[in-house]
């Protein structure tokens, strides 16, 4: 309403459509608690970004709120320019495997044709398309074999693993995953490297919550380093660097030994 | 045993209460809230009693629109109070439940000097009156409360086989569905205004404490057996069937075996239905060796094959 320029000017400048993600001054808070402060983040398209920082840090909080899973305290969250509400179908989010009940009466391609009910809508019914989209996603993680499965007689790391197919079948542009290397076998660590190579490849953003500094820079050429605020966000070479780990974890001395460790492979 | 037409009746709508209630409590049991189910059959009760002190008359539509609402005011209270005063919602559901339901209670007590009402019939329900009040459809004359039932019992499956694609994905991951913008908590309120309707055309057969055994049962033993949801869906209605076969043939053959005059076919279909889980459970306990070694070879297998 202000008479000085034009309001709609300035909405396309400040949320441009071409940024994946971008966070504005947001705070979540549990019961009065803040558990992110005042966050703001650019994420540019294409990258695979690794969010690290010690537990606490609102790495979790921080997808769920970009998803709309948790109410916000305030701030403002654009998925290529717009609310997370108008852009859905661009976002597959990967919780982590513990949300969810594994002795659930459903087959592994149930749960992976989930990820196609986006489009599907309302009502209709899973069809020999979603079927086959299904397929398709369980093949890329190695699972196709299962597809019949019961998903309580999975391992840890094929449950990881149905989880990526579901978001695959989402066919999106932005993915959003919690912890997806938490408590894996070799194999699926395997398979979800490969997975995040692929999805690099084809020009999507993968903006992954992770836990093993050591292992950043191997997978990652982003980072986010977040201890309720952010730390720094960038590039992995010019980010990940010990004087900023030291703030990220503060003084915890058996962490900051896990960082030198890291710091000696960004070295190598 | 002395089997009368009367009898048939008895157990086409014991029957039928029992698959109108399996249905909602499949996803009940899966979605671990059978005690919500527990604590919404018991709250509905002022909400009939309202219904009754207004209309003079039962199954009424007053009388479901009341339980419904109450049913969904449960379901909203217990989330407000154990988000705002901090308790787990176990705790919020026992003092939100029990509190209306003793409102109920007094009402029906103030109400039953002015309309027919007969609280332990409320409590346990009178399956094996329910015959005796019938009501006349295209001139075939069927007992009210059974009629009540499968118009239940429809709604039910209509509602299921329409939606079973979002209750499903709302049951198993709720933070997907809102993410696909499906609404999980919708379909939540959903689940419980049919668990409303459907204990209240329930209550008059087996009563507002009994009718859990309906809801949770059938489903608890199913999922013994299956891990397919259309064929849990399938076994939690037969079993709720023979429960309530079993029930009714119960009243009929074990009090005069046992010397007493009376039973009531509600508590022995409850009982029928604990005694099938028993059963159940003892049959996956029976199976489970000869399962859990196959199960153990195949997993070493596809172990060595992912190895490879």
């Amino acid at each position: 309403m202000s008479p000085a320029g034009d309001p709609a000017d300035e909405t396309i400048s400040a949320h441009p459509e071409t940024v994946p993600l971008a966070v504005h001054d947001l705070t979540v808070a549990y019961h009065r608690k803040p558990v992110l402060w005042d966050v703001d983040l650019d994420v540019p398209e294409g990258k695979l970004v690794g969010v690290v920082g010690p537990n606490g840090a609102g790495k979790s909080t921080l997808l769920k709120a970009c998803l709309g899973l948790i109410p916000i305290a305030s701030g403002d969250i654009r998925v290529y320019g717009f609310p997370y509400e108008e852009r859905r179908d661009l976002v597959a989010y990967v919780p982590q495997r513990e949300s969810v009940d594994w002795d659930f009466p459903v087959s592994v391609l149930d749960v992976v044709a989930m990820g196609t009910y986006r489009k599907l809508g309302w009502f209709r019914r899973v069809g020999a398309k979603q079927r086959a989209n299904a397929l398709e996603a369980l093949d890329r993680v190695g699972m196709a074999d299962l597809a019949k499965r019961q998903i309580s007689q999975l391992s840890g790391g094929q449950q990881q693993r149905v989880f990526l197919a579901r978001a695959l079948a989402q066919d999106a542009r932005v993915y959003l995953m919690d912890e997806p290397f938490a408590a894996v076998d070799a194999a699926t660590e395997e398979a979800i490297v490969t997975l995040l190579k692929e999805l690099n490849r084809q020009g999507k953003t993968c903006i992954v919550v992770h836990h093993d500094l050591a292992t950043v820079s191997q997978h990652f050429d982003w980072v986010v380093l977040l201890n309720m605020r952010i730390v720094a966000a960038g590039n992995v070479a010019d980010t990940f660097t010990q004087e900023n780990l030291e703030k990220t974890y503060g003084g915890r001395l058996n962490i900051l030994n896990d960082a030198a460790h890291a710091l000696s492979h960004v070295a190598r | 045993m002395n089997w009368t037409s009367l009898d048939t009746w008895i157990f086409v709508t014991a029957a039928l209460c029992a698959v109108a209630c399996a249905l909602p409590g499949c996803f009940l049991v899966l979605r671990k809230m059978s005690m919500m189910g527990d604590a919404i059959t018991h709250a509905v009760l002022p909400g009939l009693a309202i219904g009754f002190i207004l209309t003079g008359t039962r199954a009424s539509w007053p009388m479901f629109l009341g339980a419904i609402l109450v049913g969904l005011l449960t379901a909203l209270f217990t989330q407000w109070i154990s988000r705002l005063g901090r308790v787990d919602r176990g705790a919020a559901m026992g003092v939100v439940f029990t509190t209306l339901f003793a409102i109920g209670l007094i009402l029906i007590q103030v109400a039953a000097h002015e309309v027919e009402l007969d609280p332990s019939c409320v409590l346990y329900g009178a399956l094996e009156f329910t015959p005796l009040d019938r009501i006349s459809i295209r001139g075939w004359e069927v007992p009210r409360a059974a009629a009540v039932l499968a118009a239940v019992l429809v709604v039910n499956a209509l509602l299921i086989l329409a939606l079973f694609k979002e209750f499903r994905l709302s049951a198993f991951d709720p933070a997907l569905a809102e993410t696909l913008g499906y609404r999980p908590n919708f379909m939540h309120y959903l689940l419980m205004a049919m668990v409303a309707i459907t204990s209240v055309a329930a209550f008059e057969a087996v009563g507002s404490i009994i009718v859990i055994a309906m809801f949770v049962a059938p489903a608890a033993t199913g999922l013994l057996l299956t891990r397919s949801l259309p064929l849990l869906l399938l076994l939690a209605c037969g079993f709720g069937i023979l429960a309530a076969g079993l029930g009714v043939m119960g009243a009929l053959t074990l009090p005069p075996m046992l010397g007493f005059k009376s039973t009531s076919v509600s508590g022995m279909m409850a009982g029928a239905s604990g005694l099938l889980f028993l059963l159940a459970w003892a049959y996956n306990l029976l199976s489970k060796g000869r399962a859990s070694r196959t199960l153990h070879s195949d997993s070493l297998v596809s172990q060595r094959v992912s190895e490879s």
